[in-house]
């Protein structure tokens, strides 16, 4: 594992050759700063309303690694000074789908800082998130010696065909896609990496209902209190050194825990699909983004009669998707 | 002037802890300051300099204060000398810290003081009767000697404990003492505090306690059984305590709540809660009535979450609350029922059982071909599936999922030989599966269908292969579900009562008597039918004894009961 975990480092280190700077805002970086780390393509139509919500959150400097974008997404960001910009147009699948930048760039900028580790369509929820700002949570954790924060992926979805959901630019995406699958989720453990491997809801249910090996994983640690000996492994999913998985109770308790909020079902999302098909950037030969694409020609509706509309973080926390813990 | 004196430790967030002792002082009370050593030179001559025009403000000397050491005796020690001997109208010494906020306006807080001028305000219990003890070292905090940090060097800590315990050496309490625990937030009269501080055994008492574990919360609450003529043994500070023994810590969200609390001082605030510290800085709010401190609310509230991270919400599996079998009684969050053989005897019981109780029935959630909700739907509450590769994926997922999610609805389903086996084990160890099984029945079926007697002779040997295993699993000495078994032959000879006590344990709709029983398949022939099975060398056992040319006794309600009623 030590191994694994230097050449994670190594590999981080090999393809930053990789990252062209675009905007380096990265000397205003405070020592207390909480920093974001998100990888995007083509993702221009999200940025304004991902860059409000996460400065409302208290997030202080974006560290965006843009993988050719060809929207204009670098103009839109040119001059916000908390922003910090790289460009590459090499291989996402070969920079082990984008996890060797982020490694790099966590290493060389996050190390003793509080990082959020997310994508451009995911809104973190954490408990008390609409009273008290990330940097209350982070101080928690820290005065708690807990290092890393769990948040699993939970889809939302609009009512109806999702090419009907319209998304303008600045909208909140919760707006027209607020349903969410409460109950249908899968836990098992992964002994070797020692995290919990979750598969489910409303992905899994329309997408993947004959195929649960190939559902996709929800389980993400995003917020971490980052050194450089760190690395995350695949995606967010898991990192190294393993005792950061370990993020749930096994003794009966419930450990703190959010939410990421995934707002992928949208109109934008058929197009993107057929993109990232075209691609073939993606995990297995993209098989995830084939199974999409096969199920979007029906234009399925991803809501059902058990569909939860979201409310806010005290719901999910009722029904049992995330835990205060003992935060109070 | 005021006769309520303030010492403050201070170590971060300096200009919180500024507003605070200009928020005491405004109210007429002196106030000693004790800045950590840690802080560097020149954030500490600034903070002084800020106080420059406040001649009621002094600064006591500098001690390293790193948790559970001496150094925070230290601090409090030199503080209060320096306020008793500095500000003679002092009679009581209030202890707070920079993180402490006052609630209420000082001027209630000087009142209270004033009306019970001898009383020392100190929370003060013997070791044996507290429960709040963390990390397991009670009585041992005293008889052990702690010259490592707990928190830089806790494998010293922790094998310098051990070493100890080894080899049996204990410290000598000093004569007199009667070790005592308590918060280390007290407020103390200045008759008690110049006792303790000009005691002859002064330096004895401090040696003993520079080398106890924590001794902030033990020495002043220690003396002042030696000293004072009234003790309250309770703090004027709220401050509560973790599972790991660390302050919970106040919000902006947390305003209405401690404004409803009627203390004096709370510790600890979150120095960006700047709600709080505007709602409770101001001078305009009077808001309480002289009423007695009551924190319950917030006692509530914390020890919720104390619960919650210790015990969590049983049956819940999610992704911060994965506990491991053995440390669990029930699997799942609320009882439920497995029906094994009944939908085989009885034509119609899951309609009458739904009717008969207020269960919602399932057929077989394991059948091979899919899970069979009530109703015959597809999808059940929170999204779940019925298809069998997801079930079968995760079979134990799947049913605690299902109980989880219609929680507040009984649940029962079907079970038999046929159906996946896999969930049988997490049915044995679930104290909240409550498991009903007509041994046998499966053969009913075979029975009726009356085909290829090879094929139903195979069929069969499978079927009761299957179901003997899961009779065994039942029959284990560490079976935590609630089992009932019957064999088929005695099933059917006394129905009734058996049914009966199926819907007395669920707790149905209907009290009292059946008024309406299920019908019961015609039995003719079953005798013959398991004795060509024996005679084709495959013995069926678990039915029990069912003799050829047996037909079932004519009073089995059964066969008259749906007559009955209605």
């Amino acid at each position: 594992m030590r191994l694994r975990r230097k050449r994670r480092i190594l590999r981080g280190m090999r393809k930053s050759r990789e990252l062209t700077p675009v905007q380096d805002n990265t000397a205003r970086i405070k020592p207390a700063d909480i920093l974001l780390v998100c990888t995007f393509r083509n993702e221009q139509i999200r940025l304004p309303y991902f860059l409000k919500y996460y400065r409302d959150l208290g997030v202080q400097h974006f560290l965006f690694i843009d993988n050719g974008s060809e929207d204009g997404a670098a103009e839109y960001l040119s001059g916000m000074a908390d922003v910090s910009l790289w460009h590459t147009t090499a291989s996402y699948k070969r920079a082990t789908y984008g996890v060797d930048w982020m490694n790099h760039l966590l290493r060389k900028y996050a190390h003793g800082h509080w990082a959020l580790v997310v994508d451009p369509d995911e809104f973190f929820v954490y408990p008390f998130c609409d009273t008290r700002p990330v940097r209350a949570l982070t101080d928690w954790l820290d005065s708690s010696q807990i290092r890393s924060f769990a948040s699993m992926l939970l889809d939302v979805y609009p009512k109806g065909r999702l090419d009907q959901a319209v998304y303008r630019s600045g909208q909140d995406p919760l707006e027209i896609a607020p349903w969410f699958d409460s109950g249908n989720y899968s836990m098992s453990l992964n002994k070797e990496y020692g995290n919990l491997w979750i598969q489910g809801g409303a992905r899994a249910r329309v997408f993947f209902s004959k195929n649960p090996k190939k559902a996709p994983a929800l389980n993400k640690i995003p917020l971490v209190k980052w050194d450089r000996r760190f690395a995350f492994v695949s995606s967010t999913h898991m990192l190294l050194p393993r005792g950061l998985n370990l993020v749930y109770e096994t003794g009966g308790g419930e450990k703190a825990s959010g939410v990421l909020l995934h707002a992928k079902f949208l109109d934008t999302f058929a197009a993107k699909a057929e993109e990232e098909m075209d691609r073939k950037q993606h995990h297995a030969a993209s098989a995830e983004y084939k199974a999409y694409r096969e199920a979007l020609r029906d234009h399925p509706d991803m809501w059902c009669k058990w569909s939860e509309r979201y409310i806010n973080w005290r719901q999910l926390e009722i029904l049992g998707l995330m835990s205060k813990g003992n935060w109070a | 002037m005021s006769s309520v004196g303030i010492v403050m430790l201070v170590h971060t967030a300096l200009h919180r802890a500024e507003q605070v002792a200009r928020h005491w002082l405004a109210a007429g009370c002196p106030v000693v300051l004790h800045v950590d050593r840690n802080v560097s030179e020149a954030d500490f001559q600034a903070f002084r300099d800020r106080f420059r025009d406040q001649p009621r403000v002094k600064f006591s000397d500098r001690h390293r204060c790193e948790w559970g050491t001496w150094g925070i005796v230290a601090a409090s020690q030199s503080a209060s000398a320096l306020m008793l001997e500095r500000f003679a109208e002092v009679n009581h010494v209030y202890l707070a810290s920079g993180s402490c906020l006052p609630l209420r306006p000082v001027q209630e807080l000087q009142d209270y003081l004033a009306a019970r001028p001898q009383t020392d305000f100190i929370e003060s219990a013997t070791t044996t009767d507290v429960p709040w003890i963390i990390g397991g070292l009670g009585a041992e905090r005293f008889t052990l000697r702690f010259p490592f940090s707990w928190k830089r060097h806790r494998r010293l800590f922790d094998g310098y404990v051990r070493l100890q315990r080894r080899l049996g050496v204990r410290r000598r309490v000093p004569d007199g003492l009667t070790p005592h625990l308590g918060s280390q937030w007290w407020c103390l009269t200045r008759k008690t505090l110049t006792s303790i501080l000009s005691d002859p055994r002064r330096p004895e008492y401090d040696t003993y306690f520079r080398r106890v574990w924590i001794p902030d919360e033990c020495y002043y609450q220690t003396l002042t059984r030696l000293h004072s003529g009234k003790v309250e043994s309770r703090s004027l500070t709220l401050s509560k305590f973790d599972y790991q023994g660390k302050p919970h810590i106040f919000y902006d969200d947390h305003l209405q709540l401690l404004r409803r609390s009627d203390c004096f001082v709370a510790r600890k605030i979150w120095p960006q809660a700047d709600r709080l510290y505007q709602a409770f800085l101001s001078d305009s709010l009077s808001a309480m009535k002289a009423a007695e401190p009551n924190p319950g609310k917030i006692d509530r509230l914390f020890s919720k979450a104390v619960e919650r991270r210790t015990a969590g919400r049983p049956g819940l599996y999610m992704q911060s609350r994965m506990p491991n079998w053995w440390c669990q009684n029930t699997l799942t969050c609320a009882p439920y029922s497995v029906f094994q053989g009944f939908a085989e005897l009885f034509e119609d019981f899951e309609p009458w059982l739904a009717k008969a109780s207020s269960m919602q029935v399932h057929g077989h959630l394991f059948a091979k071909s899919h899970a069979e909700f009530a109703g015959g739907a597809t999808l059940l509450n929170g999204g779940l599936s019925n298809s069998a590769v997801w079930r079968d994926h995760n079979p134990w997922g799947f049913l605690a999922n299902l109980i989880w999610n219609t929680r507040g609805a009984r649940q029962g389903f079907q079970f038999g030989p046929e159906d996946a086996q896999k969930i049988t084990e997490f049915l044995v160890r679930d104290a909240n599966a409550h498991i009903a099984v007509i041994s046998g029945a499966w053969a009913v079926p075979l029975f009726l269908a009356r085909g290829d007697f090879e094929e139903a002779r195979q069929k069969a040997a499978q079927l009761q292969r299957i179901e003997a295993a899961f009779l065994k699993a039942l029959r284990a000495h560490d079976v935590k579900a609630r089992v009932r078994i019957w064999t088929m032959a005695d099933f059917v000879e006394a129905p009734m009562e058996s049914l009966q006590s199926i819907l007395d344990d669920v707790g149905g709709a209907a009290p009292g008597h059946l008024t309406e029983t299920p019908k019961m398949v015609k039995l003719e022939g079953f005798g013959q039918f398991l004795q060509d099975l024996k005679n084709q060398g495959m013995h069926p056992y678990l039915m029990g004894d069912f003799p050829v040319g047996h037909t079932p006794p004519p009073q089995i309600p059964a066969e008259r009961k749906p007559y009955l009623v209605r």
